[in-house]
């Protein structure tokens, strides 16, 4: 198939950006959304322009690397996806496709599609672990046994891959999403509570710091979220907080 | 005596990790804040390596080209971690966990190391789930475990198909509890281009902010590479897309040996390739092999019509069908290990009976275990006389449970629901065993230079068996590795910090910047990629599955010529003062090619067949073996560690005999 593609270009965070059109042809179906931009690379780098930079890297939706707003939606049409596995049988010839940078105060463009998700790496800092010593001294792994149901419910929370589709998609640019699933995980978990209170705590007050915006429970990041996070994760959070701030 | 000295403590296999650990010199935590550490890398091995030695007190500066810890290429491990817990009380202990792995590596591994990798493997677990990793749990709240890769018992831990990610998050987790506290200096998007030495002890690196372009000095009493595998040398494989040898082929040419680079792990179970375009391939966990049933049709007619859509394989009945591994290996069927089922499929594949458009495809069939197990479930449920199609859906159920989100990439990715007709599968590169040369206290063969995880070779010797390269990786980094190097660090008390302004360091980054303004301004004709892929192809068709002497001789004048070109032609846009994907690639491109030639070097050396590794020279010729791979213990029980000489062909080879006292070394047979 043929088409047509508006891109973002932007050579560095202090340069204004602006959306340019480019043409690819021959495109494969089977090809996914990463190696249709390969291929306009590969075209541009042969006629001497310079070719549009994007995360990536796993290509296979577990690292949270790629990002793009593709025609409106973090990660393209497809639910349940990351751009990586985005195939281009969800296109057809002759479509114009809108490829923007995930876009967030709290994740300012680098260059093209490039953003700087570094403020949830601080907040993971904030909060986002469990105090054990990797002594090898601990415990023994069955001393404490968790519900099955417990620790399915931890793990999926776990599998959040931090790649900000939630941020980007939220109209008030809210990571409460990312969070809410690293709060729930270790609240599920019983290793977690010690330091529950101060966890919850820290961690939203490094959200807001980030700069990232309030929720207001419009579910757009649920929808678009690659892993099927769900909002109960947010609930869960919000209790945590709620029941933080009563301790203290 | 060899150049090489392992190091391997004296004593008995059992207490040499224990005695030894009580005789290290300990660095006290007053000193322990003096002395910086450098880790490359920070996957499993290097996050956890970070984690443990900031928290003994070390000051540590880790990099890694991610934007995140958390996006390292462990991340990608599906399957699962082996440790020797016994908790389903079936046999398991350190000693067999050892065997089995000796045994897996087709022999050509380091005894110590193996057996104290199996003694820590249930400290990780431990580990692991104090930090939170949610591990899957039976209905009694215990850990559960399945079985892998053909070893007879359970021992494999797993966090649904996402072993690797949990894992990593827990260990990123470790190190952000450090970076809070400021005893780890995260440098992000940071690769490092260069080792620096002074005195002949390592002492620095040279690395690249990849944001802005700067060439950075950064210096530390010891370096500390973990920088993963180096499976990309082949352009397609299951390796993310930044995966490099680059950290380890540096330090190799800065004296650090390379140890056995042939030893590749071609998986069996990945999603085949669909065109030219394709860029990276993606594994199908080889829990499915549990289940399925691999096979192509027996008649050619049936290939073809397959192949132009004349005929579906569900039309193929079952004597139309050829079950080449439940033919070849009645006693292991579809559960022989990896080396062998790879080979299997590319003989059959070899001979045209590929059943995809490009040739290179067999099935994967759920349609024998689905009517399995649905039978099994109507008697349980009680329902008589089950219809066909009730039996399918009960069935359809029970996989879905075990293995829906594999189904569901698979569909994503190749557009055919696999309930409904075979997978097709075919295999793909996958880990290298091979890397750089380490000693029982995982340094270098460069005094303070240490490699750990994928990037070494120590510990899977010329097979990897399943779930062990995540073992191996939390080993190194949270158990061994922080112990051993305060033996070598004990002596650096009293250095002070290391200045980065020597002629070393200057000398160093002028090499660095060199490199990368040629790359710039040289404005060729063909871009990185075209020179990637074409190594791609030659170590593939030459160096790939099966090897022989012509073909390797062939791959390397290949590869040399195409080392010249690249050196005159390649053309890189942009510039270095800016972010510039293309410069990365360059890069790393030119070190794979070198990094091939002594690969298809060591491969021609090795005239025997062992694991990963198979020679069409050596193969048993007659009796029930005859066909399959020949092991030569008397000739080549030893590892290549190649000393760098100006030319990868040009290495000097250096042996480290391989004793094997425990164990008693066997020819691995499946039939
Ligand atoms: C798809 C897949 C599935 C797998 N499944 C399993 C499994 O089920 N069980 C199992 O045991 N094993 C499995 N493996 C193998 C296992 O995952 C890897 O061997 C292991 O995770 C490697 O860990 P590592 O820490 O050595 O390297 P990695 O996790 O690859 O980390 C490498 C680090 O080095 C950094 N780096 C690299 N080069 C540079 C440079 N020049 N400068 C700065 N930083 C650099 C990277 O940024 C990264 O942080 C699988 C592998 C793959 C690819
Ligand atoms: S919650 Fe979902 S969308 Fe948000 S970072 Fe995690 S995986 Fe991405
Ligand atoms: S590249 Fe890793 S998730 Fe897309």
């Amino acid at each position: 198939m043929n088409l047509t593609l508006k891109i973002w270009r932007q050579k560095d965070s202090k340069t204004k950006g602006q959306m340019v059109d480019y043409k690819v042809t021959d495109i494969s179906e089977h090809m996914s959304f990463l190696e249709m931009m390969d291929v306009l690379n590969e075209q541009l780098i042969n006629t001497g322009e310079e070719p549009v930079a994007f995360d990536h890297d796993c290509r296979e939706g577990i690292c949270g690397m790629c990002s793009m707003y593709i025609n409106g939606e973090a990660h393209g049409p497809d639910r349940g996806v990351t751009t990586c596995q985005l195939h281009m049988r969800m296109f057809k010839d002759g479509d114009t496709i809108t490829i923007e940078p995930f876009r967030a105060k709290a994740f300012p463009v680098i260059k093209d599609l490039v953003v700087d998700r570094s403020s949830f790496d601080r907040i993971q800092h904030a909060g986002g672990y469990i105090s054990v010593n990797t002594s090898g001294n601990t415990q023994d792994a069955n001393a404490t046994p968790i519900s099955k149901h417990d620790a399915d419910e931890a793990m999926d929370a776990a599998t959040c891959i931090g790649c900000g589709a939630c941020v980007a998609t939220c109209k008030n640019s809210s990571a409460m999403l990312f969070v809410g699933a690293k709060v729930s995980q270790y609240a599920l978990l019983p290793q977690g509570q010690v330091e529950a209170t101060d966890r919850v705590k820290n961690m939203v007050a490094q959200m807001d710091l980030e700069g990232f915006g309030n929720c207001s429970n419009t579910g757009a990041c649920e929808i678009e979220c690659p892993k099927g996070i769900s909002l109960e994760n947010i609930a869960r959070m919000n209790r945590e907080l709620l029941k933080a701030t009563f301790k203290s | 005596m060899s150049v090489l000295d392992s190091k391997v403590p004296k004593g008995p296999l059992k207490n040499k990790w224990t005695d030894y650990k009580n005789h290290i010199d300990l660095v006290n935590p007053a000193n322990k804040r003096n002395i910086d550490v450098i880790v490359v890398g920070t996957g499993l091995a290097g996050g956890s390596a970070c984690a443990t030695l900031a928290e003994l007190g070390y000051n540590v500066k880790a990099f890694a080209y991610q934007d995140s810890p958390r996006r390292a290429h462990s991340i990608a491990a599906q399957g699962g971690i082996n440790a020797a817990k016994n908790y389903q009380g079936d046999g398991d202990s350190t000693y067999r966990l050892f065997y089995d792995t000796v045994k897996g590596g087709d022999y050509r591994s380091r005894e110590a190391n193996v057996y104290r990798l199996a003694e820590v493997s249930a400290n990780i677990i431990d580990q692991c789930v104090a930090q939170g990793v949610p591990f899957a749990r039976d209905y009694g709240g215990l850990l559960d475990n399945r079985s892998f890769g053909g070893v007879l018992v359970s021992r494999t831990f797993y966090a649904k198909g996402q072993t690797g990610q949990q894992l990593l998050l827990g260990a990123y987790s470790a190190m952000n509890r450090q970076i809070a506290r400021g005893k780890i200096e995260m440098h992000n998007r940071h690769e490092m281009l260069d080792v620096v030495k002074v005195d002949g002890k390592a002492r620095g690196i040279i690395a690249r902010n990849l944001i802005t372009g700067e060439i950075e000095r950064h210096s530390a009493h010891a370096v500390v590479i973990a920088s993963g595998g180096y499976g990309n040398v082949f352009f397609l494989s299951t390796n993310a897309m930044g995966s490099n040898v680059s950290a380890g082929w540096k330090i190799h040419k800065k004296g650090a040996f390379f140890a056995n680079p042939c030893y590749t792990q071609i998986h069996p179970t990945c999603i085949p390739r669909s065109g030219d375009y394709q860029s990276k391939l993606t594994l199908m966990s080889e829990s499915l092999r549990n289940d399925g049933r691999i096979w192509v049709p027996k008649n050619m007619e049936d290939v073809m019509a397959i192949r132009e859509g004349r005929k579906k394989p569900t039309d193929l009945s079952e004597d139309e069908r050829d079950y080449y591994l439940e033919r070849r290996y009645p006693a292991f069927g579809n559960l022989v290990p990896r080396d062998v089922a790879s080979r299997a499929a590319k003989e059959r594949c070899d001979a045209g009976y590929g059943v995809n458009a490009t040739g290179e495809a067999v099935y994967l069939d759920f349609a024998s275990a689905i009517t399995r197990y649905g039978t099994e479930q109507a008697k349980i449920q009680n329902i008589k006389n089950a219809s066909e199609a009730k039996i399918y859906e009960l069935g359809q159920a029970i996989v879905e449970a075990k293995y829906g989100n594999l189904f569901q990439m698979y569909e994503k990715i190749v557009d055919e629901n696999p309930y409904e007709t075979p997978m097709m599968i075919y295999p793909a590169v996958h880990y290298t065993m091979g890397g750089v040369w380490v000693d029982y206290n995982l340094m270098t063969t460069v005094p303070g230079l240490y490699c750990i995880g994928e990037a070494n070779f120590s510990d899977h010797g010329a097979n990897r068996l399943g779930a062990s390269a995540l073992m191996q990786g939390l080993a190194d980094g949270y158990f061994v590795l922080p112990y051993t190097i305060g033996d070598y660090l004990s002596d650096d008390i009293r250095t002070g910090k290391i200045s980065t302004d020597s002629p070393e360091f200057i000398e160093a980054e002028k090499d660095v910047r060199e490199r990368l303004e040629f790359f710039v301004t040289n404005k060729g004709e063909h871009s990185v990629d075209y020179y990637h892929k074409k190594l791609g192809k030659i170590m593939w068709d030459k160096c790939g599955m099966s090897r022989n002497e012509k073909g390797l001789k062939e791959a390397m004048a290949e590869i040399k010529a195409l080392r010249e070109d690249f050196w005159k032609n390649v053309s890189v846009p942009g510039g270095i003062n800016e972010m510039n994907p293309e410069l990365e690639k360059a890069g790393r491109v030119a070190d794979f090619i070198e990094l091939g030639e002594l690969f298809a070097k060591d491969a021609l050396t090795r005239e025997e067949s062992c694991g990963g590794h198979f020679r069409e020279e050596s193969v048993e010729l007659d009796g029930e073996q005859k066909g399959e791979a020949k092991r030569n213990d008397k000739d080549f029980a030893f590892v290549s560690a190649w000393e760098y000489k100006g030319e990868p062909a040009d290495a000097v080879l250096h042996k480290e005999e391989l004793e094997f006292n425990d164990i008693e070394l066997k020819q691995r047979s499946y039939k």
